[in-house]
């Protein structure tokens, strides 16, 4: 997986944590994985289709999660399994969203779909061109968990520059 | 959170009322708190586009406050339809997805503004303030947090 690609999703996450909790943030754990995904607390997954496919996991155990969303909100917030739910959600469509603006700009197409909840123990294993990057956020609150596994569709960035090519002459 | 000076219609001197739309309850809520902080009232929530087409109808907002990644239909989509059928309508995207292609098209097709996910509100107050236009006043000649 190509650092070009990972990189936006770093930075965002990065900004969206810092920001929204207000406290400084830093990356505690970095490795390349190809085996399944394991999911460690509550888990929203983000697919990601065009020039660039893959998923985006944002994985968090549910005491970080109240206190993320207590924080976001300004407010303490009572736990309960929807705010948990939800707030891992609104987090991996904040910063997949943050990193998507960053890419398009650099020249990619693609398009985001909604989140859905990961609740099985496992994900889909990796494969050698979509080795997940998995990263371990240290913030003020507790740990955030996000997996990467990405890979750039080459075929259709080509197909899509003939197209305009095409529509110029 | 800090406190905006009270926007009101001008037309009747009432609170500025506002629908909105995200399939996120959690971004729903923080839209909802940052609205009672600005003096705006929340006419209405929706959860996908279609819904707050029928929402927008029913209600009749002074403002949508619009996400654009969301199931059944997606925001542009949405306002693109209000608009065609409620020119009047201000729509304003709200969503973390911001790359100038995506603004581009969501201007074209009908929104009045777009303001990037995470919200600040100081930010979106100056945004709602810009969209009302002479249709909305702010009690004081105060700036945003005082």
């Amino acid at each position: 997986m190509k650092m070009q690609l990972i990189q936006p999703f770093i930075n965002a996450a990065d900004a969206v944590l810092a920001q929204g909790l207000q406290c400084p943030t830093s990356i505690a754990n970095l490795s390349m994985e190809q085996e399944a995904y394991r999911r460690k607390g509550v888990a929203a997954l983000i697919w990601v289709t065009g020039d660039i496919e893959g998923r985006i996991v944002i994985d968090l155990d549910p005491e970080t999660a109240v206190r993320v969303a207590s924080r976001f909100a300004g407010n303490d917030l009572p736990e309960s399994d929807e705010l948990v739910r939800e707030t891992v959600c609104e987090l991996a469509n904040l910063v997949i969203g943050n990193a998507v603006t960053s890419l398009n700009d650099q020249g990619f197409h693609f398009r985001v779909h909604p989140p859905v909840l990961h609740t099985s123990e496992h994900g889909p294993k990796s494969s050698e061109d979509t080795e997940a990057l998995v990263m371990c956020f240290e913030t003020c609150v507790g740990n955030v968990f996000l997996n990467i596994a990405l890979r750039h569709n080459a075929c259709r960035q080509l197909e899509r520059a003939a197209a305009v090519g095409h529509q110029e002459i | 959170m800090e406190q905006f000076a009270p926007m009101k219609r001008s037309k009747d001197g009432q609170p500025v009322r506002y629908l909105v739309v995200d399939d996120s309850v959690f971004a729903r809520k923080n839209l909802a708190r940052m609205i009672e902080t600005f003096g705006g009232q929340v006419a209405g929530e929706a959860g996908d586009g279609v819904t707050a087409i029928t929402e927008y109808v029913r209600l009749k907002p002074d403002i949508v406050l619009m996400d654009i990644t969301m199931p059944q239909m997606e925001g542009i989509e949405a306002a693109e339809k209000i608009v065609q059928q409620h020119p009047e309508a201000r729509i304003v995207m709200v969503s973390s997805v911001g790359y100038q292609e995506n603004i581009v098209a969501a201007l074209q097709r009908g929104a009045r503004h777009f303001v990037q996910k995470p919200v600040k509100p100081e930010v979106l107050y100056e945004v709602i303030k810009y969209v009302m236009g002479e249709d909305g006043t702010a009690a004081h000649a105060a700036t945003a947090g005082n």
